[in-house]
C-alpha cells in the first residue's frame, strides 16, 4: 500500500493511516461555516457604526471595520472588499486565521453591551470570498521606478512586502526555497482552516498586480547570501519565517516515535490523501499554542484514539486562545497542564510513552518542578513547543545583524541595523507571531523602502 | 471607477453629495470637517436678519428606533442660525477661500418686504458663496412668525421672494419647498414662475414624536412643555421621492433642476433620488446619527453601481426612472403577478401567513399535510406584495409575472396581452368611451 509515513517523520515505520477517504472528508470539514447574503445583512445590521472604532484599534492591520461592515451592509460588498484589502492585502486568508476573539471581536463595544460581539472574522471572510475567488482586483501597479528589491520568502509577510512595492511600481523578486508560495499559511495553517486551495487562490490574487517574480528552490545561506543581495538589488526584505524548532532537551530526543509537529502538518496540508499519513493510538503533544493545538485536533480528526496535550504551565497561560483550547476539547483532545516533559519512556529504540514532571507556577510566573511524576502512554509523540529562526542563513550580510531574543531586531519602520535591509514576520523580535502581524510588517516595510528608494537615486 | 463630478446649476462640485442647511452645516468648524471627509459640498445653515433667533436650552431632537436601535425616524425643532449674521458671513467668506473646489450655498430666510431682501442678499453674495437656497420649509419656530413653512404654503408668497432674491443676486437660486402641503405642485410652479433656478425638497415634516409613559406629557419637552417639529431621516424618504418625481414628470415643472432631500443615508438612497429626477442629494440626519464618514460608502457605492450599470457619470442616471412613474389610472390591469416562496429559503416563521391570513387575501397555507408549511393558494393570491413586504428573509419571497396566455386560477381565465385600464374599465363611471 502506498504510504505517506516517509522518514522526515522519524515515526515508527509500520504505523499507517486509520481512516478511509470519506471518514477523512467528513472530519475535515471547515471549522467555521462561512455566512450566506442573509446572514451576512443581518450580522453586519448589528454593528454600531462606532467612532475611533476599538476594532480598528485592535487591528493589527488597520482595517477599517466599521465602514467595510456598513458596505456589506448597504450591499456595496465589491467596496466592502477593497475597505479591507487596502490596508490587508491577506486579508481573505486573515479572516479564517486570525484569533479574532482575542483582537478585534474582543475589542467589540457589543462585548460590553450583551457578551456578543459583532462576527467581524466572518463578515470580513464574506466580503473577501468573491474578490479573491473571481479574481477581482483594486490595486494597480504604478508606474515603473527601475528599482529592484529583492524578498526571501514568500510567506505572508514577504508577499505584503512585495505586494507594496509593486502598487509604487518597483519590481520584486521573490527567493522562496519551498515549491510553493504561501509560507505557513500554504505549509502550516491547519487544513480545517484553509480549505479548497484558499492559500494557493490568494498568491496568485496578490501576483496579479504585476511586477513580482517568485523564484522557487532558492535556499538563503545555500544558494544565495545576504551580501550578495545586498549588491545586486537595491533593497532586501528578509521574511524567512522559523525555520527551526525548539528542542525537548531530554535523552534520546531523536528516538523513533518523536515528531515535529510543523513537519507533520506540512506533509498533512500537502497530502493528496490524508488516509494514507501514519496514525497512532496513544499521541502525546508536548506544547500550548496553535501549532500544538492543531496538530492534536488534526490527529484525532485523522482517526488517533487518544490525544493529550501536555502544557508545562497552567492552563490560563497557554499561548492557544481559550476558543481554540475549547475547539481542541471539543474535538476529544484532552488537555492536561502543570507538566514538564522529564525523560522518554523507550522500548528497543522506540518511544512508548512520556515521563512528565509535575510544576508548579507561583503568583510572580516563576515555575518549579515537584518530586512528582506521571507516565502517560504514547506510539507518537509531537514536540509542538516553539519554533526558531535559522541563524546561520543571516551570518551572510555585509555586516552582522543586530539579533534581540534570537530574532532580527527591527525599529518601527522593519528597518534592521543594516541599512539596505528590512525584515518582517516570525523572524523578527517583539512580534506575536500572527498572519495578520506579518502583513503588516510586509506593508510598513514596504512603505519605508519605498521612501528610501525615493531619496536615493 | 465612474466620474461623480457635478455641475448643479454650474456650481462644480467633486461629487453629488451635499450637506443640508442644518446644524452640520451651522459652523466653520463643523464645515471644515465636512470638506475633510470628503462631502462636496454644503448648504449653510440658514441665515436671518440680525438680531438673531435663539434655541431652547433642552431637548431639539428624539428619534424613532427599528430592531436592534437604528434611528430610523427623526424629529428637530432646531431653528435656523442662532449666531449674528456677520459672524456667519465672515466664516462663509474664508471658507470658500479655502475650499474652492466645493460648493458653498447660502440658505436664507427673510421676511416679505423687498427691502430685507435687496439690503441682504448682495451682503451675502459678497462673500463668495456659489448659490441661494431660499428656506420656504421650517415647520415650527419661524412658521409661527410667518416665514419658513408659512411662507412655504402660500405659492404667493414663494414666487415674489424668488424674485426678488433673482433680482439682487447675480448667483443661482434654488428654491427649497415645505412638504407640508397639499399639492407639491403648487409651490413648484410658484419657484418656476419666480424665476428659480432649481427646488430643493423636502424639508421637514409636521410632527410630533410620542407621548412620555411615566408624565403623560408629549417627548420630548423642555421643563412642562414641547412643540412639534420637523420630521425626516430615513423614515421620510418615500414622501420625498415621490414629491420629487411629480415635479420631474409634470411638463411645467419638470425643466427645473432637483435637489433631493429626504433620509438619504447610503449610496442606494441617492441612486432612488436621482433616478426619480433629482440631479443631486442633499444630507443631514445621517450625518448626525453617524457622523460625516458616511460619506465614504455614499461616493464608494455610487460610484461602483454606475459602473455596473454601464454609466460614466451622474448625469446619465438622472430622471430614468421617472417614466415609469405614472397615474394610478394607467396602470395595466391585465397584468398578473403571484407570490411564489421559496422553500429552500423559508425558515418557517409564519409572518407571511399571519399578515395575508388576517388582513389580506387568506392566499397562504400554514399547513400541508399536517405539517408546518407556508405555501401561496394561488387560487387566492392577488399578488399585492404583503408577503414579501413583511417577511424577514431576503428573497424568500419573490413576485412571478404571469405571461400572456398562462391561466390565471384566481379569475380562471387566461392572462391576456393587451393593456386594459381603469380609464376604460365598465366600473369606471367616469370612462373613456
Amino acid at each position: 500500500m502506498d504510504t505517506q509515513n516517509t522518514p522526515d517523520l522519524n515515526l515508527d515505520p509500520a504505523l499507517s493511516g486509520k481512516l478511509n477517504a470519506t471518514q477523512i472528508r467528513t472530519n475535515f470539514v471547515e471549522m467555521a461555516e462561512p455566512l450566506t447574503a442573509n446572514q451576512a445583512h443581518i450580522e453586519a445590521d448589528r454593528c454600531y457604526f462606532c467612532y475611533d472604532a476599538p476594532c480598528t484599534i485592535a487591528c493589527p492591520t488597520d482595517i477599517n471595520i466599521p465602514e467595510f461592515i456598513r458596505r456589506i451592509k448597504t450591499g456595496n460588498t465589491s467596496g466592502s472588499a477593497e475597505k479591507i484589502l487596502e490596508q490587508n492585502i491577506m486579508g481573505a486568508m486573515c479572516s479564517r486565521v486570525c484569533p479574532t476573539e482575542e483582537l478585534c471581536e474582543q475589542a467589540c463595544v457589543r462585548n460590553d453591551h450583551e457578551e456578543m460581539p459583532v462576527k467581524i472574522g466572518l463578515l470580513q471572510r464574506f466580503a473577501t470570498e468573491k474578490a479573491v475567488n473571481e479574481n477581482i482586483q483594486y490595486f494597480k501597479r504604478g508606474q515603473e521606478t527601475g528599482k529592484r528589491i529583492a524578498v526571501i520568502g514568500a510567506g505572508p509577510a514577504g508577499l505584503s512586502c512585495a505586494h507594496g512595492l509593486a502598487r509604487e511600481g518597483h519590481q520584486v523578486t521573490i527567493l522562496e526555497k519551498r515549491p510553493k508560495a504561501g509560507g505557513l499559511n500554504e505549509y502550516g495553517i491547519a487544513a480545517y482552516k484553509a480549505l479548497n486551495e484558499i492559500a494557493q487562490k490568494e498568491v496568485a490574487y496578490i501576483l496579479e498586480i504585476g511586477g513580482i517574480e517568485i523564484q522557487h528552490g532558492v535556499t538563503l545561506g545555500e544558494d544565495i547570501t545576504l551580501a550578495k543581495l545586498e549588491e545586486d538589488f537595491d533593497a532586501v526584505f528578509i521574511g524567512v519565517g522559523l525555520g527551526d524548532v525548539n528542542s525537548l532537551r531530554v535523552e534520546n530526543e531523536s528516538a523513533v516515535g518523536v515528531s515535529d509537529a510543523v513537519r507533520y502538518i506540512e506533509a498533512l496540508r500537502q497530502s493528496e490523501d490524508p488516509s494514507l499519513l501514519p496514525v497512532a493510538e496513544h499521541v502525546v503533544v508536548i506544547g500550548g499554542g496553535m501549532t500544538a493545538v492543531d496538530i492534536a485536533v488534526q490527529s484525532r480528526k485523522l482517526g488517533a484514539e487518544k490525544v493529550s496535550l501536555v502544557y508545562r504551565r497552567e492552563q490560563s497561560q497557554m499561548g492557544a486562545s481559550e476558543h481554540e483550547q475549547e475547539y481542541a476539547q471539543i474535538n476529544g483532545v484532552t488537555i492536561l497542564d502543570s507538566l514538564s516533559p522529564q525523560s522518554l519512556l523507550l522500548d528497543e529504540g522506540a518511544v512508548t510513552g512520556v515521563r512528565f514532571q509535575h510544576t508548579q507556577t507561583d503568583a510572580d510566573g516563576k515555575l518549579s518542578l515537584l518530586d512528582a511524576y506521571t507516565d502517560i502512554p504514547a506510539d507518537i509523540v509531537f514536540k509542538a513547543i516553539g519554533q526558531k529562526l535559522l541563524t546561520n542563513d543571516l551570518s551572510g550580510a555585509s555586516e552582522e545583524i543586530e539579533m534581540q531574543y534570537g530574532k532580527i531586531k527591527v525599529d518601527a519602520d522593519r528597518r534592521t541595523s543594516v541599512s539596505k535591509l528590512w525584515a518582517g514576520g516570525d523572524c523578527v523580535a517583539g512580534g506575536n507571531d500572527l498572519t495578520v502581524s506579518a502583513v503588516q510588517d510586509g506593508k510598513v516595510a514596504a512603505q519605508s523602502i519605498n521612501a528610501f528608494l525615493k531619496q536615493s537615486h | 471607477m465612474a466620474d461623480l463630478t457635478s455641475n448643479f446649476l454650474g456650481i462644480s462640485s467633486p461629487n453629488p453629495f451635499w450637506l443640508a442647511s442644518a446644524p452640520p452645516t451651522d459652523k466653520l468648524y463643523n464645515v471644515n470637517r465636512a470638506f475633510e471627509a470628503g462631502w462636496g459640498g454644503v448648504v449653510w445653515k440658514t441665515v436671518g436678519e440680525d438680531p438673531c433667533v435663539v434655541n431652547v436650552n433642552g431637548p431639539r431632537y428624539a428619534g424613532m428606533r427599528s430592531n436592534d436601535g437604528r434611528v430610523v425616524g427623526f424629529n428637530n425643532i432646531e431653528l435656523i442660525s442662532d449666531r449674528p449674521l456677520q459672524t456667519n458671513l465672515d466664516e462663509m467668506r474664508q471658507c470658500k477661500l479655502d475650499w474652492p473646489d466645493r460648493a458653498i450655498i447660502a440658505s436664507v430666510m427673510f421676511p416679505l418686504n423687498e427691502e430685507t431682501w435687496a439690503k441682504h442678499i448682495p451682503l451675502i453674495e459678497a462673500t463668495g458663496i456659489d448659490g441661494f437656497e431660499i428656506n420656504f420649509g421650517c415647520p415650527h419656530g419661524m412658521s409661527e412668525r410667518g416665514m419658513g413653512a408659512a411662507m412655504g404654503q402660500v405659492p404667493e408668497y414663494i414666487q415674489r421672494a424668488t424674485e426678488w432674491c433673482k433680482k439682487y443676486s447675480t448667483v443661482p437660486v434654488i428654491v427649497k419647498l415645505t412638504p407640508n402641503i397639499t399639492n407639491i405642485l403648487h409651490p413648484a410652479q410658484a419657484a418656476v414662475d419666480g424665476g428659480a433656478d432649481a427646488v430643493s425638497l423636502i424639508n421637514t415634516i409636521n410632527s410630533i414624536m410620542r407621548v412620555d409613559y411615566d408624565n403623560l406629557t408629549m417627548y420630548p419637552t423642555t421643563g412642562a412643555q414641547g412643540s412639534h417639529g420637523g420630521y425626516c431621516g430615513e423614515a421620510v424618504k418615500p414622501i420625498a421621492l415621490n414629491m420629487v418625481a411629480e415635479i420631474a414628470r409634470t411638463p411645467a415643472t419638470s425643466k427645473m433642476p432637483i435637489s433631493g432631500i429626504g433620509g438619504v443615508t447610503d449610496w442606494k438612497d441617492a441612486v432612488d433620488f436621482l433616478a426619480l429626477g433629482a440631479s443631486n442629494v442633499q444630507v443631514c440626519t445621517a450625518a448626525m446619527v453617524y457622523g460625516f464618514h458616511i460619506v465614504d460608502d455614499l461616493i464608494d457605492g455610487l460610484s461602483r453601481f454606475l459602473d455596473e450599470k454601464g454609466m460614466s457619470s451622474v448625469d446619465e442616471l438622472v430622471g430614468v426612472a421617472v417614466p415609469s412613474v405614472t397615474d394610478w389610472q394607467n396602470l395595466n390591469l391585465n397584468h398578473v403577478d403571484k407570490a411564489v416562496i421559496d422553500q429552500d429559503k423559508c425558515i418557517s416563521c409564519g409572518r407571511c401567513h399571519i399578515a395575508c391570513e388576517d388582513t389580506s387575501h387568506q392566499a397562504i397555507t400554514n399547513m400541508v399535510d399536517g405539517f408546518r408549511k407556508f405555501e401561496i393558494i394561488e387560487e387566492e393570491c392577488v399578488g399585492c406584495n404583503l408577503c414579501v413586504t413583511v417577511c424577514p428573509v431576503e428573497e424568500c419571497i419573490t413576485m412571478v409575472s404571469k405571461a400572456p396566455g398562462e391561466m390565471d386560477l384566481r379569475t380562471q381565465r387566461p392572462v391576456s396581452a393587451e393593456h386594459a385600464d381603469w380609464t376604460t374599465h365598465p366600473n369606471n363611471p367616469l370612462r373613456a368611451s
